[in-house]
């Protein structure tokens, strides 16, 4: 499919001996090739062999080896105490976690996609969120939930719903959304040692999509602060800023862009709360020129935000031009290929965008 | 470790002698009672129909259910005067249930229940000062005044939760930490006859069944969920069954001995790896469902009387006490006249003591964090946070 082509050109360095050609370009030796799929794995696996109060929970994330596979040889390796299948039955089974966080335990709970999450909404924000401050700091819940967000392809509306907005509404949560194989893994390590309740939102597209992992991202204690975003592609021209599998869009519209001379600047969010303004804010500042964008609903979503945050802070007096949003279209996901292709923003959509926004 | 630094440690409740103008050897120092047969279900045998009281035992439990019906009837007085707001559901006439699952566990082990929690505050360690001043919103309160009645927390406590239901999960969560790491604990979840229909507990019912959870579920029946009667709420009232492959009891829950000794089996069954065990409760609340329920559009004055003058609690324990000659009159003044200076000191302190400063407003988000930045009600205004 054309689209997961072009999400594997893109990703950082990804797959450049096949694509090129250039058969005689070897990789530094310390450098590795890995899926996100892989880094998620890798976080996982260093983490429960760190802390013996971790351990994960689930639908079929044991015996099954994971619906995607992310937790595969872990339940060989770590038994049945520590590798937990779930019945199908969230609410019990996220209510049973947070409660053994709230006993001094550190699970990490899978949803088999966060759609299935809305059956536990309460929990994850009453139960877990809120309770720290409710409990004037008695009570601290730390625990992790994880699983892929957001769209998929071919798997229509009632599993494809991005919740980056919702659970990024919420004070008391911290919400994740890596992009690459390094995002995936030292935000996980931080997210399952942070005390705190963690949204951690993957995305199904982007498991088998490879990336370069530097030594450094190598070690067990590789860790990416949790807040913190990270500036994927230079530029001077306008500021895109993205979270998630679409990171990978923008990569490609900037390279498309970058044949008529306009430099992307590409903001990976990697955190929706708490966001990273100080480093939108700065490229704003530089570029004048802001489009958010996301795979979700428009109304109320992450680009919603960034936007009103710019109007109210530092960086509006240095737009040229209205700051604008690049969403998914505000229907439930078609299944129809050539629908499903129209609903979430595409390479041309981001450049059209550009050029508008820069009046080219 | 999360939770094992921040309590304060707990106070044992009712524990202080009284001294009387009479020796005590003119009292008898135990004795045995007889008390209500336990149906059961997927049970060989109930608990014993014979709990032994001693006088120290019985001298405490009376303590704490006077002090628990003496807190609620001045959360009721501060209510009324506007000083408690929100939210406030009092235990009055349940007493029994709280004194006499406490006196079938450890401290060392776990309780959670829903929102008729002050009690439940108590027992497990909160002092009353600290419970009315989080009532009245004062910074002495036990949670700071940020959560109110329905959000009190102490050592092995897990509060006081406001979402119907929602404790039975966590609390069956309590209790694999409980078994995973390995402490021979246990964790008491509590739930009304409202809740019972919730699907989360059935959902929790089989994972704790599944793999063998430390719990013991009790449903405190008290025979309207809010103001739904039991029979108008649930296709079967039978709540002890309800947990079908788990083992269950019905027990009277207005004799603080019945509840002890349900609680003791219940507790040994747990601990013996059996699994989980439901217990129900059969009790009262005087009080309607809340302080903005009068309790009487759904149930008569004659009803709410005949159970007052048959089946108080405390009367009950009471009446046994004096006519088995383990206490007299006069003692059980003395408590009576300490447990209202008590309270009176503690509704002095929640009244005078101050609210908890604006600059704390949003403290206590994140746990183990660095101090941030949090969006106040103007782009204008901001506001830091400490954990």
């Amino acid at each position: 499919m054309a689209y997961l082509r072009s999400i594997l050109r893109s990703g950082k360095n990804a797959v450049p001996a096949v694509l090129r050609r250039e058969f005689h370009r070897t990789l530094p030796a310390a450098v590795q090739q890995v899926t996100v799929r892989d880094a998620i794995k890798e976080a996982l696996d260093e983490e429960l062999e760190r802390d013996e109060r971790v351990f994960l929970l689930g639908e079929e994330v044991a015996l099954f080896e994971g619906a995607y596979k992310v937790t595969r040889g872990l339940w060989k390796k770590y038994g049945d105490k520590r590798i937990i299948d779930t019945p199908i039955t969230e609410i019990g089974f996220t209510g049973i976690a947070v409660g053994a966080a709230m006993a001094g335990l550190r699970p990490v709970v899978e949803y088999m996609s966060f759609n299935f999450s809305m059956q536990s909404v309460d929990h994850i924000i009453n139960s877990a969120a809120k309770t720290y401050y409710m409990s004037g700091g008695l009570q601290p819940v730390s625990i992790v939930f994880r699983g892929p967000n957001g769209a998929a392809p071919g798997v229509a509306a009632q599993h494809a719903q991005c919740f980056a907005a919702w659970y990024g509404h919420v004070p008391g949560l911290k919400v994740v959304s890596p992009w690459s194989a390094e995002d995936a893994k030292g935000l996980l390590k931080s997210a399952i040692r942070d005390d705190n309740p963690v949204v951690f939102l993957e995305n199904e597209i982007m498991y088998s999509v490879p990336f370069e992992m530097s030594e450094e991202s190598q070690s067990k204690d590789f860790l990416i602060p949790i807040g913190k975003a990270k500036i994927e592609r230079k530029g001077n021209h306008v500021t895109l800023v993205s979270h998630s599998h679409v990171v990978s869009r923008c990569m490609d519209a900037a390279a498309v862009l970058a044949k008529d001379g306009i430099e992307c600047e590409v903001i990976n969010l990697r955190t929706i709360r708490p966001m990273d303004m100080e480093a939108i804010e700065t490229s704003v500042m530089k570029t004048k020129h802001l489009i958010t964008v996301e795979g979700g609903w428009p109304q109320f979503g992450v680009g919603g935000e960034i936007l009103a945050r710019i109007m109210e802070g530092p960086g509006f007096s240095y737009l040229n031009a209205p700051a604008v949003r690049v969403t998914g279209v505000d229907i439930p996901m078609p299944y129809a290929k050539h629908l499903e292709e129209n609903t979430l923003p595409q390479i041309k959509d981001i450049v059209f965008s550009v050029k508008k926004t820069l009046n080219v | 470790m999360a939770g094992e630094t921040s309590f304060p440690e707990p106070q044992l409740a009712g524990a202080r002698l009284v001294v009387s103008a009479r020796t005590y050897a003119d009292f008898t120092p135990q004795a045995s009672f007889d008390i209500k047969n336990c149906d059961v279900h997927k049970l060989e045998e109930g608990p014993p129909l014979q709990a032994v009281l001693t006088r120290e035992e019985g001298l405490q439990y009376y303590r704490t259910m006077q002090t628990i019906r003496r807190m609620e009837l001045k959360a009721d007085q501060l209510y009324k005067q506007k000083i408690i707001r929100g939210f406030c559901h009092l235990y009055d006439g349940q007493e029994a249930c709280a004194v006499g699952i406490e006196a079938g566990i450890k401290r060392s082990d776990h309780l959670i229940t829903a929102y008729r929690a002050h009690g439940y505050t108590y027992t497990r360690g909160g002092t009353v000062r600290e419970i009315m001043a989080e009532l009245t919103g004062r910074r002495g309160g036990i949670a700071k005044g940020k959560g109110g009645s329905m959000h009190m927390y102490t050592k092995h406590f897990y509060g006081g939760n406001g979402i119907v239901g929602a404790q039975v999960p966590l609390g069956a969560g309590v209790a694999l930490a409980c078994k995973y790491l390995g402490k021979n604990e246990l964790c008491v979840c509590l739930y009304g006859d409202g809740a019972a229909n919730q699907g989360q507990i059935f959902e929790t019912y089989n994972m704790a069944s599944l793999w063998k959870l430390p719990c013991i579920f009790i449903c405190e029946n008290n025979q309207y969920g809010m103001g739904t009667s039991v029979e108008r709420a649930a296709a079967s009232t039978d709540y002890y069954k309800r947990g079908d492959f788990i083992p269950g009891l019905r027990v009277d829950g207005m004799d603080v001995l019945c509840v002890r000794e349900a609680t003791k089996f219940a507790a040994e069954h747990c601990k013996s790896g059996k699994g989980p065990i439901l217990m129900e409760l059969l009790t009262y609340r005087y009080h309607g469902h809340s302080m903005s329920d009068p309790g009487v559009s759904y149930r008569t004055r004659e009803e709410i009387q005949e159970v007052r003058s048959k089946s108080d609690p405390i009367t009950l324990l009471k009446d046994r006490m004096l006519s088995n000659n383990m206490v007299s009159v006069e003692e059980l003044k003395e408590i009576d006249v300490e447990v209202r200076k008590e309270i009176e000191d503690a509704a002095q302190f929640a009244t005078t003591d101050p609210e908890p400063p604006l600059e704390e407003l949003c403290n206590h988000i994140f746990y183990n964090e660095p101090p941030m930045k949090v969006r106040g009600i103007s782009p204008w205004i901001k506001l830091k946070s400490v954990s």
